[in-house]
C-alpha cells in the first residue's frame, strides 16, 4: 500500500516519470529476471545429458592390429580409424613437404612419440561429416593411398591428410594416450 | 464488440504504423488484454483464475515438448527414459516435477475458476457460449491428463489404462471391439502407449485453440462480475491494462510460490508410490487411485453398484457398470445444459439467499464428499457415502436449480457496479461486494489520483 | 422450459435408481450384514516411525551424510546385492557418494558385468567400467525381490520404509498368536512392518555383520538406517540440490511478489472509491 507521503508529495520529474514510476519499475524488471532464468533449464537441458559425457572416452586395444591393416571403432558415436602403417606408407608420408599441403602437418604431429606407426584418425571426412572409405580390406583408398571420401571426392594420403577435394582440413585426430603398448585411451 | 468508452489503439512509431495497416496484432493484444478492454473495476480475487489457467497451459505446453525430447514412448524402455529424464538430462528431475505438479495446478486453478462460475452464475446469457467451451476445455483437460499419466509407463499408468479404457467396456454391443480398439490390443501395450503419448502432444493445442475461441466469446460481452449487474457506463470499468494485468501479476506471483514449494520440497506429495514401479501387466497394485483430480468423478463411478433391474421380473435393462460409466460422463455434461437450468434474473450469488445456501451447504460439501470417497478404497461406509453424494450432486442441478430459479425472492440489486462499490449517497450500507477491492473501498482516506490521462 | 422440465425428471430418475437400486440394498448390508473378516495378519502389522532422530536428509534443510551414504552402498554392496538389482544407478553416480574417479574406477571393476562377446555370440562376464549400471540380478527362490533403485520413492514415506522394513523382523507374540490361530506361512518370515506381516526376504542384516571401515556401529538398526539412506541418495540423487534450489527460487519469487503487490497497490489506488 502506498504510503500518504508518497501520495501526497507525488510529483513529476524532469523527463515526465513519476518519482513513484521505481515500484513498477522494479516489479517489472525483478519479473524479467525471473522469466530470464527459467530460459536457463530450458535451453541446458538440451545440451548432452550426463551419461553421454560419461561416455566421451573410450579404450581400444590395438595390439592386434597389423601393419597395413585398419580396424574402426566408435567413439562417442562416431566412427575412429586406427591403422598401422606400413614403413612404406611411413616413407611416403614424410616424402611430401608439408608447406605444400592445405593443411600443413607432419606425420610425427599426427602420431604419438614411440608409435609413429600408429595412426589414429576420426573417419569423419572435415568437409560434410561422412565416413571416408579405405579402413577396411578392399576399399577404394584414392589417389593418395590413405582414405577416399565417396561423397564429394576428397582424397586422403596415407597420414590422413588432405591432398585433393574439397574437404578443408586433415581427418581429425582425436585426443588420446597409450595406456600401454596395447591399448589407447580415447578422449 | 466492446464499450463506447473502451480506448483505442493508436500505433506511435512509423513500423508500428506499417505493422497495424499490415497485421494489427498489436491492435488485436491491447483490445484483447490490453488498454482496449474495459473491465469491471470490482472483480475479486476469483477472478484471477483465468488467467493463471492460461499461465499453467503454457508451462504444461513448454514443459511438455521439452520433455519429449528426451522421452520414448515404448513400453520396453518408457520407464527408464522418464528415469534418464530424472537422473541425467541436465534439470531433467525439475522439469518432469514441474510438468506433473503443473499438472495439478491446472486442475486446481480450472476448479477454482469453474467454481467461480458456479457461484456467480457465469454461465447465464449473454455468456452461455463462453460457458460451453470452458467445458469443452475441460473434458480436453481431463483426455490429456489422463493419457499424459500413462506414458511414465508406471504401475499405476498401466492400470489406470486398463481401467478407464475398460469403462468403454461397458457400452452395450460395441463397449468390448471398443476397447480393444482404443487400446490397439487386449491390454495397454505399445500401441496404446504410443497413441496415447501422440494425442497427449495433440490436444494441449487443441486446447489452446478452443482458449483462443473461449477469450474471444468473453470479449462480446465483456467479463462478468461479482455482482451479476451489468455495465452500464464508464465508470463501472476499468482498462484490463495497467489495472488487471497488475493485478494478475501479483495473483500470479502468490501461485508461484505455492506451485515451486511443490515442485522442489514435495514432489512426489500429489503422486502415487505405485507408480515408481515400472508396469506389470501381471499383478494389480492393492488400490487402485486416479490422479487427485479425477476423484469426484471416479467417486459418482463407483457410486452404481446395483444393476438396473425390472422389479420382481430379474430382467436387467442396464447394468450397474454402464450406469457409473453414464452417470460420471453425465456428471460433466449437465453443465452443458446448465444455463437453460437455471433461468434466475439474478445472477450473482451474492444476491441469491436461496441458491447461496444450497451452494455453500450443498453442492460444496458433496464436491468435498466425492472427492474424499474418489481416492478411498471402495468399500463401506465411503460407498454408500459417496452414494448420498452422488444423489444430491444430481438433484443440485437437475432438480433444485430450476426450481430455487422459480421459488427464490432475490435480495435488491444495485443499480449499477458503481454503486456497488462506491454506495449511495443515501444508502451507505448499500450491498458490498465483499470482495477485496470493496473492501478496500471503505479504508481509502489518501485520496492518491492516477494523472487525468 | 422444456430443458428443465427434462432436467428436473432426469434428476429424479438418476436419484431414484440410485436410492432404490443401490443405495438402499447397500445401506441396508452396511448396516445389518456382520463386518468383513479381518486377516489375522491385520492384527499384528505395527506402523514404524523411522530410525529415532531421522535422516539427515529430512526436511527443507536436509544434507546427505556423505559418510552415512558410502557405508549404505557397502551393505548394499555386501548383502542386498546378492537378491536385489540397482539397474537405474550407473557405477559412474557413485562419484557423488564423495569418492574419487580412481575409487569408482576400481569399484566398478570389482563388479562382474554380462555381456555378449560378439566374435562368438556367447554369454561372457567384463569388469563394470564406470559408465556401466549395476548388473542385473536373477532369483530363483521363492518371492520376487524388487529392482532397489527406486524402491525409497515406490513406497509410502520409503525412506523410514526401508528402515522399518529391516528392523521390523521377529516373533509375533506367541499369546496373541495362539488366539487367533496366526501363523507363519512356511517359507515366510513374520515381520511387523511389512503389510501382512508375512515376508519372503529372511531377515537380511545382524548385528555385526558388515565391518565398516571407519569404525561405526554396525548394530542392525544402524546397518539398517546406512543401507536406507542410500536407497534415498539412489531413488532421487537430486534430492538435496532440488531442495537448495527450491530456496533459492522461493526467496526470489517472495521478493518478486511483494514487488508485484506494491505495484499492484500503486495502480488501484487512483480508483479507490471516494463517497460523493
Amino acid at each position: 500500500m502506498a504510503t500518504e507521503t508518497a501520495a501526497t508529495t507525488e510529483t513529476f520529474a524532469e523527463d515526465g516519470v513519476r518519482r513513484r514510476d521505481w515500484i513498477h519499475i522494479a516489479a517489472l524488471g525483478t519479473a524479467g529476471v525471473g522469466a530470464a532464468s527459467v530460459l536457463f533449464p530450458l535451453i541446458s537441458q538440451m545440451s548432452p545429458s550426463a551419461d553421454v559425457l560419461a561416455a566421451s572416452s573410450t579404450e581400444v586395444d590395438v595390439s592386434a592390429i597389423a601393419a597395413g591393416q585398419a580396424i574402426k571403432a566408435s567413439f562417442r558415436k562416431q566412427p575412429l580409424f586406427i591403422r598401422r602403417l606400413t614403413p612404406d606408407e611411413i616413407k611416403q608420408a614424410n616424402e611430401v613437404d608439408p608447406s605444400t599441403l592445405r593443411d600443413p602437418q607432419t606425420l610425427a604431429e599426427r602420431t604419438k612419440e614411440g608409435h609413429e606407426d600408429l595412426l589414429v584418425t576420426m573417419g569423419v571426412c572435415t568437409h560434410l561429416g561422412c565416413v571416408p572409405l579405405g579402413a577396411a580390406e578392399g576399399e577404394n583408398r584414392g589417389d593418395f593411398g590413405g582414405y577416399f571420401c565417396p561423397c564429394h571426392g576428397s582424397h586422403y594420403d596415407t597420414a590422413a591428410r588432405i591432398r585433393k577435394g574439397p574437404a578443408p582440413k586433415n581427418l581429425h585426430v582425436p585426443d588420446y594416450e597409450f595406456k600401454s603398448d596395447a591399448v589407447i585411451r580415447v578422449g | 464488440m466492446s464499450f463506447a468508452w473502451a480506448k483505442q489503439y493508436e500505433p506511435q512509431s512509423a513500423f508500428t504504423k506499417w505493422l497495424d495497416e499490415k497485421l494489427p496484432l498489436p491492435r488485436l493484444v491491447y483490445n484483447a488484454v490490453g488498454a482496449g478492454y474495459p473491465v469491471p473495476r470490482n472483480l475479486n480475487y476469483m477472478w484471477n483464475f483465468g488467467v493463471l489457467a492460461g499461465f499453467f497451459l503454457v508451462v504444461q505446453i513448454v514443459t511438455g515438448v521439452v520433455l519429449a525430447m528426451h522421452y520414448a514412448a515404448n513400453g520396453l524402455v518408457a520407464f527408464a527414459t522418464v528415469e534418464h529424464i530424472m537422473r541425467d538430462v541436465n534439470y531433467g528431475w525439475m522439469l518432469r516435477y514441474a510438468h506433473a505438479n503443473g499438472a495439478s495446478f491446472f486442475f486446481i486453478v480450472i476448479y477454482m475458476h469453474i467454481f467461480r462460475g458456479f457461484f456467480y452464475s457465469s454461465y447465464k446469457a449473454p455468456r452461455e457460449m463462453i460457458w460451453l467451451l470452458g467445458v469443452v476445455i475441460f473434458l480436453l483437460m481431463m483426455a490429456t491428463a489422463f493419457m499424459g499419466y500413462v506414458l511414465p509407463w508406471g504401475q499405476m499408468s498401466y492400470w489406470g489404462a486398463q481401467v478407464i479404457t475398460g469403462l468403454f467396456s461397458a457400452i452395450p454391443l460395441v463397449g468390448e471391439p471398443l476397447q480393444v480398439w482404443l487400446l490397439g490390443g487386449f491390454a495397454p501395450d505399445n500401441a496404446a502407449l504410443n497413441r496415447f503419448f501422440s494425442l497427449h502432444f495433440l490436444l494441449p493445442f487443441v486446447i489452446a485453440g478452443v482458449v483462443i475461441l473461449h477469450i474471444w466469446a468473453l470479449h462480446i460481452p465483456g467479463s462478468s462480475n461479482p455482482t451479476g449487474v451489468e455495465v452500464k457506463q464508464e465508470s463501472d470499468t476499468v482498462p484490463f491494462h495497467p489495472y488487471y494485468t497488475a493485478k494478475d501479476g501479483f495473483g500470479l506471483g502468490v501461485v508461484l510460490i505455492l506451485f515451486t514449494t511443490m515442485i522442489f520440497f514435495l514432489p512426489n506429495a500429489l503422486g502415487h508410490p505405485d507408480n515408481y514401479i515400472e508396469a506389470n501387466p501381471l499383478s494389480t497394485p492393492a488400490h487402485i487411485v486416479p490422479e487427485w483430480y479425477f476423484w469426484p468423478f471416479y467417486a459418482i463411478l463407483r457410486a452404481f453398484t446395483g444393476d438396473l433391474t425390472i422389479p420382481f421380473t430379474g430382467i436387467i435393462l442396464v447394468q450397474a457398470k454402464l450406469l457409473g460409466v453414464i452417470a460420471m460422463f453425465g456428471s460433466i455434461l449437465i453443465w452443458f445444459i446448465l444455463p437453460w437450468l437455471d433461468k434466475s434474473p439474478v445472477r450473482s450469488g451474492h444476491y441469491r439467499p436461496l441458491f447461496r445456501k444450497f451452494f455453500w451447504f450443498g453442492l460444496i460439501p458433496a464436491m468435498a464428499v466425492l472427492f474424499y470417497c474418489g481416492g478411498a478404497p471402495a468399500e463401506q461406509p465411503y460407498v454408500v457415502i459417496s452414494q448420498i453424494a452422488t444423489a444430491y450432486y444430481f438433484l443440485h442441478f437437475l432438480v433444485i436449480l430450476p426450481i430455487i430459479s422459480q421459488i427464490e425472492v432475490p435480495k435488491p440489486l444495485p443499480f449499477s457496479i458503481t454503486e456497488a462499490v462506491l454506495g449511495k449517497d443515501t444508502a451507505p450500507e448499500a450491498p458490498r461486494t465483499g470482495s477485496v477491492d470493496g473492501g478496500d473501498a471503505g479504508t481509502a482516506t489518501d485520496g492518491a489520483l492516477q494523472p487525468a490521462e | 422450459m422444456t430443458i428443465r422440465l427434462g432436467g428436473i425428471i432426469a434428476g429424479l430418475a438418476i436419484t431414484l435408481v440410485l436410492v432404490l437400486w443401490s443405495l438402499l440394498p447397500g445401506a441396508y448390508s452396511y448396516a445389518f450384514d456382520p463386518a468383513p473378516e479381518q486377516q489375522p495378519s491385520a492384527a499384528f502389522y505395527e506402523h514404524g516411525h523411522g530410525p529415532e532422530g531421522g535422516f539427515s536428509f529430512d526436511g527443507p534443510l536436509g544434507k546427505w551424510d556423505y559418510a552415512q551414504l558410502q557405508r549404505g552402498y557397502q551393505v548394499y554392496k555386501e548383502v542386498c546385492s546378492a537378491c536385489h538389482s540397482l539397474k537405474y544407478v550407473a557405477f559412474r553416480n557413485l562419484q557423488q557418494l564423495g569418492y574419487t574417479e580412481a575409487e569408482v574406477q576400481a569399484e566398478a571393476a570389482s563388479w562382474t558385468i554380462p555381456g555378449i562377446d560378439p566374435a562368438t555370440g556367447d554369454q561372457t562376464t567384463n569388469p563394470g567400467k564406470p559408465t556401466d549400471a549395476f548388473p542385473p540380478v536373477y532369483y530363483s527362490g521363492q518371492g520376487h525381490p524388487p529392482d532397489l533403485s527406486l524402491i525409497t520413492k515406490a513406497r509410502h514415506d520409503g525412506s523410514n520404509y526401508v528402515y522399518d522394513l529391516l528392523t521390523g523382523y521377529g516373533e509375533p507374540d506367541p499369546a496373541k498368536a495362539a488366539k487367533v490361530g496366526f501363523e507363519t506361512p512356511d517359507g515366510l518370515y513374520f515381520n511387523k512392518h511389512f503389510p501382512n506381516v508375512n515376508i519372503a526376504m529372511p531377515a537380511p542384516l545382524s548385528d555385526g555383520q558388515v565391518t565398516y571401515a571407519d569404525g561405526s556401529a554396525n548394530t542392525t538398526a544402524a546397518m539398517a538406517k546406512d543401507v536406507a539412506a542410500f536407497l534415498t541418495w539412489t531413488a532421487e540423487p537430486s534430492l538435496i540440490q532440488r531442495k537448495q534450489t527450491g530456496w533459492f527460487v522461493i526467496g526470489f519469487l517472495l521478493f518478486a511478489t511483494a514487488l508485484a503487490f506494491l505495484s499492484y497497490k500503486q495502480i488501484w489506488a487512483g480508483v479507490k472509491p471516494k463517497k460523493k
